[in-house]
């Protein structure tokens, strides 16, 4: 009777310490959780790139920080290295640069096509090309792009210490039109 | 004097912890889980704002249904306008990636949607801006399944994810799956 009494109380605190420990931890877990959400959705986070299309100025397995200000303020602007997510793949992301706004006119065909033809940027998209253009599957391939994909704008690189600072402009030498 | 101080700093930061904790909560789960909003325009009826400008419904939209972008035909849906970013517009799915759509007014007569799109309409046909004018949108701007009318009360249901028999596809991928006539 006594060692059931003893028994019964034992397991008593020890589940409502337990239970209060594991409800407490649920809690922070939420709240962190939700912290890091407004965090990244908000302002920024930091990003890991892999792919080559964005060579030399982002290597494979760079570190970079990307900020989420300027899409909620409708700021992004030509040469800026955006993150978007991919247009025929919404699971998965891409980084590229814009090189056109809305109602740019763009070179959609490679330069070695005899014909070059011209087009322009739809309303609320943008072009994106990669810096490596040999190697890059951008809006050349899959057309303008929506903003509303662009999660957010890189700016910084953080990883390889090498190459630490803010990133550079186009390698190609983007003449960027203001028609 | 000692005493009140000691009220309002406690009080003080009583409020920050509370605030530092609900606002990111509340923040999080309009953007994930789920939010209301308003319908304005003609573009769903008579699904959707039956009486015009006089009364406007207001409807759940369920973010952790879609979640992984799945969608199926007839669910209504919200999301970012693709000619205006700042937008949000709300359309019934009509086709998936793969099906060919035969189009009302779209500058090709038939369209096969490509893969990661879906092709959207309202259900007021000729007073929608809808896939018949901006062809097939991107999964990735998908902001919610509205599942509920919420306002006004006497409007109160489910809403259902039904497709109005002339708009099925002509050829959806599971027909090209399982070799369909």
């Amino acid at each position: 009777m006594e060692y059931g009494q003893w028994w019964q109380s034992l397991h008593r605190t020890m589940l409502r310490g337990v239970l209060g420990k594991t409800f407490r931890l649920v809690g922070y877990t939420i709240q962190y959780g939700c912290i890091a959400h407004c965090a990244f959705e908000y302002v920024g986070g930091v990003v890991m790139c892999s792919g080559p299309s964005m060579e030399p100025t982002i290597q494979n397995s760079d570190i970079v920080f990307a900020e989420n200000l300027s899409r909620h303020f409708y700021g992004i602007q030509r040469g800026d290295i955006v993150i978007a997510k991919s247009p025929s793949d919404p699971k998965s992301n891409i980084c590229k640069r814009v090189i056109g706004l809305e109602g740019d006119k763009i070179l959609s065909s490679s330069p070695s096509v005899f014909f070059k033809s011209h087009s322009y940027v739809p309303t609320g998209h943008v072009w994106l090309e990669g810096d490596n253009l040999q190697n890059s599957t951008d809006s050349r391939y899959y057309g303008p792009v929506p903003y509303g994909l662009i999660r957010g704008r890189i700016f910084f690189k953080i990883w390889p210490l090498s190459d630490f600072g803010f990133l550079r402009d186009s390698p190609n030498g983007h003449r960027f039109s203001d028609d | 004097m000692a005493l009140s101080q000691g009220w309002v700093k406690r009080y003080f930061k009583a409020f920050c912890k509370g605030f530092f904790v609900a606002v990111p909560v509340a923040v999080t789960f309009l953007d994930r889980v789920a939010c209301v909003a308003r319908v304005e325009g003609a573009s769903m009826q008579p699904s959707l704002n039956p009486g015009g400008s006089q009364s406007s419904d207001v409807v759940l939209l369920n973010h952790w249904k879609v979640r992984n972008f799945e969608v199926q035909r007839g669910d209504i849906v919200s999301l970012v306008s693709p000619k205006n970013p700042e937008q949000k517009i709300i359309k019934r799915v009509i086709a998936l990636e793969g099906d060919i759509v035969k189009t009302m007014g779209h500058k090709n007569r038939y369209v096969k949607v490509p893969r990661g799109h879906i092709w959207v309409e309202g259900d007021h046909h000729g007073h929608s801006f809808d896939s018949n004018s901006f062809g097939p949108v991107s999964l990735g701007l998908l902001h919610g399944h509205a599942t509920h009318i919420l306002w006004p009360p006497e409007r109160w249901q489910k809403l259902e994810s039904v497709l109005p028999p002339e708009r099925l596809p002509i050829q959806s991928e599971e027909d090209c799956l399982h070799g369909s006539p």
